[in-house]
């Protein structure tokens, strides 16, 4: 444990401080012409360097806010203003966070379907392979606001929309992922269930989909990554209707960069928590199923 | 039933027909057996197509919801001069490839630095997964506030975008060569540039071209979606964003269908770079002698 903790926390945590400590650096840097011409206005001359630290590190509208400030500002809108309002981040994260999930639910089912057809029928490897591969080299991040456009005008709106998204962004890992582990079973294994006179379905069951587990839960890690992306450009165009989305896009239709660094920092949290939910979920099933801790 | 459904049904089942007779045929030569993986994929691509306009015209979608094919491809001829070529002009050429090259180039140059130091690599590692697995794409309001409304504010956001994949990977890369290989370079008395040059980083090119194609996609998502958030009139995003506004769904689909066929043929330009320069890997191998 001491030698796990040696290894690797250590060197994080300096990673970690030294981009904080840049990152304030940058601040005062990016920050002070500003600073500069209010003092200006204001006539004040020799202002001691503490006070124009403070100041800096105070500006309503930075260019660059401070960690501190990005801090402050996700503690007031998480924990200080009520949960179901529009100002507070729970709010948007929520909507955001049930975007994500459905889609990658729609994704993760999908992408499991079409990797058993293209494992189970050769025509169909031989032409949806290729296209599952060709569509991820299509911007489709780039019409999902027409997507969610399209789909208000048949009165679908809300959830599923940005749903939709999601899915077309998450299913692609876990095709190419199960696909890869459906397939990882060796011949012996395989010419063991023909012995057994083991049916396709019992082939599936017993052998295939225990051997794809790895796999599936290493492509699901991706793919929630991308539902999330996906869920928060779904949102850009919906306006007001909520969401991490639009809250970035108002911050920056009004300047408001403290907001759009508090609402960047809960995507960051929501991203990790999604991860890290995936990953205890893979541990539960490796011991369940017996492997070696 | 209508003409266009039953046209469509059929081409579904003449081309399902082909491709399992196709996939079924057994020849020993290996040209036409190429030959058959490359077409059954067109096949059920043009089939695909068919379809679509055999359901949209049978069904008589309002092309506000889906305009047919042929009706896209009528506007992509139209409007190539203007204003699709002035689109491509300012987010592939400018924002794209400047943002892509600055970004692979900068984060291959950090990794190799950071590669000396097992301390530095040890921390940024988890560091640069953590990230890369973030929505970063919501910087772009950032960047089009500190850099300006024209490309150079897109070109920023695909900096960061591809900077990540592009660290770890080539991290990861670097750390590929085994520990015997290590061991011969030691005994000819290579030293540490010999070492990178000859041995390192010929090992690391396949994990860094997994970064350079997984890069060519985000590098143009990220510089469309930077485009909703402000842009001079010109521009694939701004075109897109545009074109909803005016409800001009064929307009819309036709710059997609532009962006789609860039960033294919993006992609497909680094795998063929990749086939040359890794031609002794064996998956490049397999490909070759079936």
């Amino acid at each position: 444990m001491k030698r796990w903790v040696d290894g690797r926390i250590l060197p994080i945590t300096v990673v970690v401080l030294a981009i904080v400590l840049i990152w304030y650096v940058f601040t005062v840097l990016l920050n002070t012409p500003w600073q500069q011409s209010v003092y200006g206005r204001e006539g004040a001359v020799d202002v001691p360097f503490t006070q124009f630290l403070s100041d800096v590190f105070s500006q309503q509208r930075p260019v660059l806010p401070a960690p501190h400030q990005v801090a402050a500002e996700f503690y007031t809108s998480v924990f200080n203003a009520p949960a179901h309002t529009p100002r507070s981040l729970i709010f948007h994260a929520w909507i955001t966070l049930s975007a994500t999930g459905l889609g990658f639910v729609f994704g993760t089912l999908l992408g499991i379907g079409l990797a058993v057809l293209i494992v189970h029928n050769r025509a169909i490897d031989k032409s949806l392979m290729p296209w599952v591969i060709a569509s991820q080299t299509i911007p489709i991040l780039a019409i999902a606001p027409m997507v969610v456009v399209v789909l208000a005008s048949v009165r679908l709106t809300g959830l599923i929309p940005k749903a939709l998204i999601s899915t077309y962004l998450s299913f692609f890992p876990v095709v190419v992922g199960m696909v890869k582990g459906f397939r990882s079973p060796e011949a012996i294994h395989l010419d063991l269930m023909r012995t057994y006179n083991a049916s396709p379905a019992q082939v599936f069951w017993k052998l295939r989909w225990p051997a794809a587990l790895p796999f599936l839960f290493a492509s699901m890690k991706v793919g929630v990554a991308a539902s999330l992306v996906g869920a928060i450009v779904g949102e850009l165009p919906t306006g007001a209707a909520g969401g991490l989305g639009s809250r970035l896009l108002a911050g920056s239709y009004y300047g408001q960069t403290t907001q759009i660094w508090a609402a960047l920092l809960m995507a960051a949290a929501l991203s990790a928590a999604l991860i890290f939910a995936i990953s205890a979920l893979e541990k539960l099933t490796e011991r369940a199923m017996g492997a070696r801790a | 039933m209508n003409g266009w459904l039953i046209t469509a049904l059929l081409v579904w089942l003449a081309a399902w027909g082909i491709n399992e007779f196709l996939i079924r045929a057994r020849t020993g030569n290996r040209t036409i057996r190429s030959a058959i993986n490359i077409i059954v994929p067109v096949i059920f691509g043009v089939t695909l197509l068919v379809v679509w306009e055999g359901l949209v015209r049978g069904f008589s979608v309002p092309a506000v919801l889906l305009p047919p094919p042929s009706v896209i491809w009528q506007r992509i001829v139209a409007s190539i001069p203007n204003p699709i070529w002035p689109d491509f002009q300012q987010t592939f050429l400018k924002s794209v490839l400047v943002g892509y090259a600055i970004g692979c180039g900068s984060a291959f140059v950090v990794a190799v630095a950071i590669d000396r130091s097992p301390f530095l690599k040890r921390g940024l590692l988890p560091v640069g997964n953590f990230v890369s697995a973030l929505p970063l794409v919501g910087i772009a309001p950032i960047m089009v506030m500190w850099f300006g409304f024209d490309w150079q504010s897109k070109a920023a956001v695909v900096v960061v975008m591809t900077f990540f994949p592009m660290l770890v990977n080539t991290v990861a890369g670097l750390n590929a060569t085994g520990a015997m290989e290590k061991d011969l370079m030691r005994t000819y008395a290579a030293s540490y540039w010999q070492t990178l040059m000859k041995l390192r980083l010929p090992m690391a090119w396949p994990f860094i071209f997994n970064a350079l194609k997984i890069n060519s996609t985000l590098a143009l998502i990220g510089a469309i979606v930077a485009e909703f958030f402000g842009t001079p009139v010109v521009g694939m995003g701004f075109r897109i964003s545009a074109a909803i506004g005016r409800l001009q769904v064929d307009m819309v689909w036709a710059e997609i269908a532009i962006a789609a066929v860039a960033g294919s043929l993006f992609y497909g330009v680094i795998a063929l770079i990749e086939r040359a320069v890794t031609f002794w890997h064996p998956s490049m191998r397999g490909e070759r002698a079936p």
